[in-house]
């Protein structure tokens, strides 16, 4: 029986160039006996169009959110941006009822209607609110407890923290929480919650590079072997920009960037293939070793 | 746009109804309360390594009614929208809020990076942020990944209706 059952939000950083994070959260998921459901039309969460304009990131994420309604639904993101948003939105309307008229306005005339009968998670927060700690150490078949590793959380996962009302976001516990219980070390480090930079992409990049390079520089102080995220905008910074952060500033970091649902898969006995770690740019083939060496 | 921060103040430039129209918009209601104490600044990210970005420079600037300066102003854009000024406040500002307040009246008259135009298009196209390539979409199933849902950007585009940023966004699509 499943423990659990979710409509799943993907966003669109993860089905354009993330592919590795779903798949391998569906896999942990399908483990822990979550049953996922997937959403009968999509458009993006809004998040993106915040800047430009508040009015049509309110529509897309009621849109979101009334489509899930009508499924009776919870809905469950894996990036923490569409789950900020929804969450935000999901009180906002929730809230104020002049601002949920206005909004109905619009939705009405697309068949829609927001009523504020469902709540919207990130993974991180199915896991240990929903799932469970005792659960998902139940699971775990190859404790990685060779493993020195460091987290970086989501900035929209945690702030602001008026409407996310989720974990402390002065001093993050729920992934590190999460993290030891694959039986991996998590790190602590110089700036620990501050944004990667994703969203100055396009606009800066060059303060972009700046801000994950400053973060890597933190991480790699301490020693940490593997970077954790659950984020797909983190991992693009940290993962796939590594490289480029090494040539352009003549660092050199080495540090796997793997997401949290790969880690978990390993020590819940996952192959390295089925969790498509073949996908992560910086090769993460020294900590494989240490957990096959590990299992010996 | 223009870098025009350094600049003296004319009394020309100056429009004391701007801070009032900020406050009335949903987000900028807290505008008035900053002291000026630079909370946000010393705690933005991205004020670390930028020469030019710094909220409470925003934020005074608004006050004081600058508003060409403020909405022409490149630098609006480099905020990485991460909320710690806003969750640091001591006056509960919301600091991110007010920017964002902000860009949006820049959008409208057009001034904003390229790459919020194309996300923006791509949503009205197929309900994604970004155009997915089909092999990207064929690599799902040899992956084992289900089917992705489909956007409906006709439905999208009827629960958008009067949306003030998208006839911006029309008249620049007629203009070109």
């Amino acid at each position: 029986m499943s423990a659990s059952k979710y409509l799943i939000f993907l966003g669109c950083a993860i089905p354009y160039r993330v592919s590795a994070y779903e798949i391998s959260a569906r896999k942990v998921l399908s483990k822990l006996d979550v049953e996922l459901v997937e959403m009968p039309e999509f458009n993006c969460c809004g998040l993106p169009i915040d800047p430009v304009s508040h009015e049509m990131m309110l529509i897309l994420a009621a849109r979101n959110l009334a489509l899930a309604e009508q499924k009776g639904l919870n809905i469950l993101t894996l990036c923490p941006g569409c789950a900020g948003t929804l969450k935000k939105v999901n009180k906002m309307l929730k809230e104020d009822k002049a601002l949920r008229e206005e909004i109905n306005n619009h939705l009405k005339e697309a068949g829609l209607e927001f009523k504020g009968t469902i709540d919207a998670k990130h993974l991180m927060q199915a896991l240990i609110e929903d799932i469970g700690l005792e659960k998902i150490k139940n699971a775990i078949v190859k404790p990685l407890t060779m493993l020195k590793v460091a987290e970086h959380n989501g900035c929209h996962i945690l702030r602001p923290k008026e409407f996310i009302g989720f974990d402390d976001p002065e001093d993050p516990k729920t992934l590190k929480t999460l993290i030891e219980a694959t039986g991996a070390k998590c790190l602590d480090y110089m700036d620990e919650t501050e944004c990667c930079g994703a969203p100055s992409v396009g606009v800066s990049d060059k303060i972009a590079l700046e801000l994950a390079r400053d973060k890597l520089n933190h991480i790699k102080n301490v020693g940490a072997e593997a970077l954790i995220t659950i984020c797909p905008f983190c991992h693009i910074m940290y993962d796939t920009n590594e490289l480029r952060i090494e040539r352009m500033f003549n660092e050199t970091y080495g540090i796997p960037v793997l997401h949290y649902t790969q880690l978990l898969g390993l020590a819940m006995g996952i192959s390295p293939e089925e969790l498509a770690i073949n996908e992560l740019r910086v090769d993460a083939s020294k900590i494989l070793q240490q957990v096959i060496v590990g299992e010996k | 746009m223009s870098e025009t921060e350094k600049k003296p103040i004319k009394t020309s430039e100056i429009d004391p109804k701007f801070k009032y129209e900020i406050s009335k918009i949903h987000g900028g209601e807290k505008l008035l309360r900053c002291f000026q104490c630079g909370t946000c600044t010393s705690d933005c990210p991205v004020a670390r390594f930028s020469e030019t970005y710094r909220p409470r420079q925003i934020i005074r600037m608004t006050q004081l009614g600058l508003r060409d300066r403020v909405l022409n102003s490149d630098t609006l854009w480099l905020c990485a929208a991460c909320f710690t000024c806003t969750d640091r406040c001591p006056q509960d500002v919301e600091v991110a809020s007010v920017i964002r307040v902000l860009r949006n009246l820049a959008a409208e008259r057009g001034c904003v990076p390229q790459v919020f135009k194309e996300q923006c298009s791509s949503i009205l196209e197929s309900g994604y942020a970004y155009k997915i390539p089909e092999l990207r979409m064929k690599k799902r199933e040899s992956l084992g990944l289900p089917e992705l849902p489909k956007g409906n950007p006709e439905n999208i585009r009827k629960s958008l209706k009067g949306v003030r940023f998208l006839k911006f966004v029309e008249k620049q699509g007629e203009e070109k």
